[in-house]
């Protein structure tokens, strides 16, 4: 059994690293009880850099990379897995990063929109989203990137049909869909 | 979201143990509505045990000459197993008409089984549910009620299960494999999930203190006959209004044996044996189906707001049925109804 301990006194918040001051400061004036938490220390690699880090275990993934790491590539829409903009790559496959504890995730590697391009290239679906122009705000495009990469390493999709029904778990409210497509195909088609 | 204590369980033995007696205690694995739930305070647990590292993440041949997947097992892993693909297209197709690729990519065998309604009131903590909190009355009932149940509802609730997996777990006659620390049992798919009655508030018949190990597939997978239609108010990423999986055996045109369920419109995958027994030994055509559609219907009611899912159950069946005898399944990917 690996109960995890609390790291810290709990009620000297000064004590403890910068990610759990975060969270604390956060949840302040929320409506659920507010008790110093338990924090959780978690080990990760995202886009190649290696963290350790002491959370609040009802930390999602999402609020991990935004919040405490600065990498707000990753979008945060609805926050309850039903928008696709928070979708980003755990040890190679997409998921919603708002329906995770990144402390399930310890030894986990972690893509986000930051980690695609390669020594200053576009990912080549970053390069197809903008020659087909799959998108008009742009909001959701981090997610609908990062899942397409997602399908396209799962070699399921083989018509425009798998495409639209592999990647309706991405909603764009702007209606860029015909392009997205488009973008993926291209780059199916080279891969 | 109220705080919580973490926790990791390395074994089977050691996650019953960590969850003996604490009746505010959940078990996490995929988390995709435990942790949706949790953000709504509608689930407020106070100790979270994580089974992630459980060895549950087989998918065996038995010696009985079924499939054994382990609890833990992701549905998207599922739907594309050879095995499940080749023996039980059912199964996959279902699993493939639910949720979207991220979820299903997160969402475990399991968890699935264990699935909360996606009711409105459920979820509004502002408003009363007896699911939610038990004699506080059924908001849906008087309320907005289209994506209700038709059949099994009771006064103190109307809601429906929203798993598409299970509704063919129903179909197959899966049993689930259950641990505590008092020992194991194992139950029929049938008698997993319950019917609101007085006690909407239990979903299915897992005791405090049990962990489902896995699923058990009988030999008979229908692979030959067989489909899972949905409907729904989008071609994709949305819950049921009404679904049908289907598993004839025909000798010529003449039907066998049968099988069909219902989602979208009960408490839990609705089967109806009268409604099979109606179909069997008689010719696979519209009229036959249509007989069968009325007999599963017979006791149906609705509310202000979905009484057209009666009538589009009668026809979805009828197609279902079709679809199966036809040997044409309904495609998943391309949503053009045959």
């Amino acid at each position: 059994m690996t109960e995890v301990e609390n790291p810290g006194s709990g009620r000297d918040a000064e004590k403890l690293p910068r990610a759990v001051q975060t969270t604390v400061r956060e949840r302040v004036g929320a409506q659920s009880p507010m008790t110093t938490p338990e924090a959780v220390s978690v080990r990760l690699t995202v886009n190649g850099t290696r963290h350790s880090l002491l959370l609040d275990p009802r930390t999602t993934l999402l609020d991990l990379l935004r919040e405490h790491l600065d990498l707000t590539g990753t979008k945060k829409g609805c926050d309850q897995g039903q928008c696709g903009a928070c979708t980003m790559l755990i040890d190679g496959r997409r998921v919603n990063s708002c329906l995770t504890f990144a402390v399930m995730y310890d030894g986990a590697r972690i893509t986000t929109i930051e980690g695609l391009a390669a020594d200053g290239a576009l990912h080549p679906l970053q390069q197809a989203f903008i020659d087909h122009d799959a998108f008009q705000c742009g909001y959701c495009t981090p997610g609908q990137i990062c899942s397409a990469v997602g399908l396209i390493a799962e070699r399921r999709a083989t018509s425009a049909d798998d495409i639209r029904e592999l990647m309706s778990g991405n909603i764009c409210r702007c209606g860029a869909y015909t392009n997205i497509v488009a973008a993926i195909q291209q780059v199916m088609g080279r891969s | 979201m109220i705080s919580f204590r973490y926790a990791r369980a390395n074994d089977v033995a050691d996650a019953v143990r960590q969850i003996a007696g604490d009746p505010d205690a959940k078990f996490v694995a995929g988390g995709t509505n435990l942790i949706d739930l949790m953000k709504m305070d509608v689930e407020r647990p106070t100790k979270v045990i994580d089974i992630t590292r459980l060895p549950l993440k087989q998918v065996e041949n038995t010696p009985g000459g079924g499939l054994r997947i382990g609890a833990l097992v992701r549905n998207s892993d599922l739907a594309y197993h050879p095995q499940v693909e080749a023996r039980y297209p059912v199964l996959a197709s279902a699993i493939m008409a639910g949720a979207s690729q991220q979820l299903r990519n997160m969402a475990s065998t399991g968890g699935d089984l264990l699935q909360r309604t996606r009711c409105c009131y459920f979820y509004d903590t502002a408003t009363p549910c007896n699911k939610r909190e038990r004699g506080s009355g059924c908001s849906a009932i008087a309320g907005q009620n289209r994506m209700h149940a038709i059949l099994g509802a009771s006064d103190a609730c109307i809601a429906t299960h929203p798993s598409d997996m299970c509704v063919a777990l129903a179909l197959l006659e899966a049993k689930v494999h259950v641990s505590s620390a008092s020992g194991d049992r194992v139950i029929a798919f049938a008698e997993f999930h319950r019917l609101p009655g007085e006690t909407p508030e239990r979903d299915t018949n897992l005791d405090a203190g049990e962990i489902i190990t896995a699923v058990e597939l009988p030999p008979k997978g229908f692979a030959t006959n067989y489909t899972y239609l949905k409907i729904r108010d989008r071609l994709s990423y949305a819950f049921a209004l009404v679904s049908v999986a289907v598993g004839l055996e025909l000798d010529g045109d003449t039907i066998n044996d049968c099988r069909f369920a219902l989602g979208g419109v009960a408490h839990k995958p609705w089967r109806d044996p009268r409604a099979e027994a109606a179909l069997r030994g008689r010719r696979a055509n519209a009229a036959t189906f249509a007989d069968a559609a009325d007999v599963l219907l017979r006791d149906a009611k609705g509310y202000a707001h979905n009484t057209f899912k009666i009538d589009l159950a009668r026809r979805c069946i009828s197609r279902a049925l079709m679809q199966a005898a036809r040997g044409t399944p309904q495609s998943q990917s391309s949503k053009k109804i045959a």
